[in-house]
């Protein structure tokens, strides 16, 4: 029983350290001390599973959670969730949250001099389907300031939490749009040393999930940690 | 084909917005064995200030050491009442508190399967943290710690941060804090 075999670690470069001084907020909360490999067993290998009934089907559209439409572009992100070879990964719970087209979340903390929307509340859930692939409609969410650094600004984003089949798989990320002139300024994006695993947190505009005369499409495809091959040895 | 794994991002100060919906602190449904215990703590930055917006990701065995997943192997009762999953954010003192059931021992690495010491994995994410850490919840006065293969990984002067302290007078409370940086900072595995 224990010789399932555990999930793969990161390729170096290609995951954030965690302390990063161009990042303010990194410096009083990012661990010092190198941290000490763990060899995956059963309880690294296991992690929540929700059952599909739990999830409603309506929550995957942002837009119509509210009596009217939200203010903004309608956009359509969908993509897959894989491991690292390609294979689906089935069934899995994926959460969503953004600012609205203005910029600014509903939020208490979030104190950005831009208007809320009382038809966009920025929040979603779905699961993959037996392909790995969801699908959310919402607005494209607006660029907002911050006060990491004079004149800051954040990229558009969307952020996405991930589960995966375990819990080594467990991913929380944010996704980008493509061309976004704020990406080589914004200290969160570049914290990733690796600069095609940067790029790979841009979403793709999309002509296929394109729908003609209602919302552009944007493809972004998630990849969690693929399996070892051969069960675990005993280190 | 090999992809690469998706890289992490913070979850920034605004994830109760996408990740309320599942917060959980009381893990324990109706009709569930085991030892009920309430853990609390707090989420302290290096100055010892308490950080009020992290939020802690738990995942444990019911008290038969058994993973309500399909992967695991062992003929052992899952219970209808206990997923093992819990969410709880920190207050505007970085404080948490959760209650569940002690977790019975499962197995370690390797062919000989010999099982760990109760334990609850930890994952705690927070603005400031562009990937989560990931940490361990042990037991106090838990005889398996001793032999306890991810504590016998840890360097002695430091196990101490993954195990649970008994509050005087309140059986059944204990007391567990994450500092993430500095004098006691906690244990933090790569997982």
């Amino acid at each position: 029983m224990s010789e399932l075999p555990g999930y793969r670690r990161a390729v170096p470069g290609t995951q954030p350290e965690y302390l990063h001084p161009t990042y303010k907020s990194s410096l009083k909360r990012a661990p010092s001390q190198p941290l000490v490999y763990l060899p995956h067993t059963l309880s690294e290998i296991t992690g929540p599973v929700f059952a599909p009934e739990s999830v409603n089907v309506k929550a995957c559209d942002l837009t119509r959670q509210h009596s009217g439409e939200p203010l903004g572009e309608r956009i359509i992100v969908s993509g897959r969730v894989m491991d690292e070879d390609g294979k689906p990964v089935q069934k899995t719970l994926l959460e969503v949250w953004q600012a609205n087209a203005a910029g600014r979340y509903r939020h208490k903390v979030d104190q950005h001099q831009a208007p809320l929307d009382p038809n966009f509340s920025g929040q979603g859930y779905a699961m993959t389907d037996n392909e790995g692939r969801y699908r959310f409609i919402t607005v494209r969410p607006g660029e907002y300031p911050w006060g990491n650094h004079h004149n800051a600004w954040r990229p558009a984003h969307m952020h996405f939490s991930v589960f995966g089949p375990a819990f080594a798989t467990r991913l929380v990320t944010q996704m980008y749009f493509p061309g976004d002139p704020l990406l080589p300024f914004d200290p969160i994006y570049n914290c990733t040393a690796d600069e095609a695993a940067r790029q790979r947190l841009i979403s793709a505009f999309d002509w296929e999930s394109t729908i003609p005369g209602h919302a552009l499409g944007y493809k972004f495809d998630i990849i969690l940690n693929g399996r070892e091959a051969t069960p675990m040895e005993n280190r | 084909m090999t992809l690469r794994a998706t890289t992490s991002q913070t979850v920034g100060p605004f994830f109760s917005i996408g990740l309320d919906r599942l917060n959980c602190a009381e893990l324990v449904g109706p009709g569930v064995a085991g030892e009920r215990v309430t853990i609390e703590g707090r989420v302290l930055d290096a100055d010892g200030v308490g950080v009020p917006d992290a939020i802690i990701e738990l995942w444990q065995a019911n008290s038969y050491g058994k993973y309500a997943h399909p992967e695991d192997p062992q003929d052992k009762p899952v219970e209808i009442g206990f997923q093992g999953y819990g969410r709880i954010p920190t207050d505007e003192d970085g404080k948490f508190r959760f209650t569940t059931i002690k977790p019975g021992a499962v197995p370690g690495p390797g062919p000989d399967g010999k099982l760990q010491a109760p334990h609850i994995a930890v994952s705690v994410f927070m603005r400031g943290l562009m990937r989560r850490v990931v940490t361990r919840i042990y037991f106090p006065d838990e005889p398996g710690n001793a032999a306890d293969f991810a504590l016998g990984l840890v360097e002695a002067g430091r196990r101490g941060t993954l195990i649970a302290r008994k509050t005087p007078g309140m059986d059944g409370l204990l007391k567990w804090d994450v500092i993430m940086r500095g004098p006691g900072e906690t244990v933090f595995f790569d997982c």
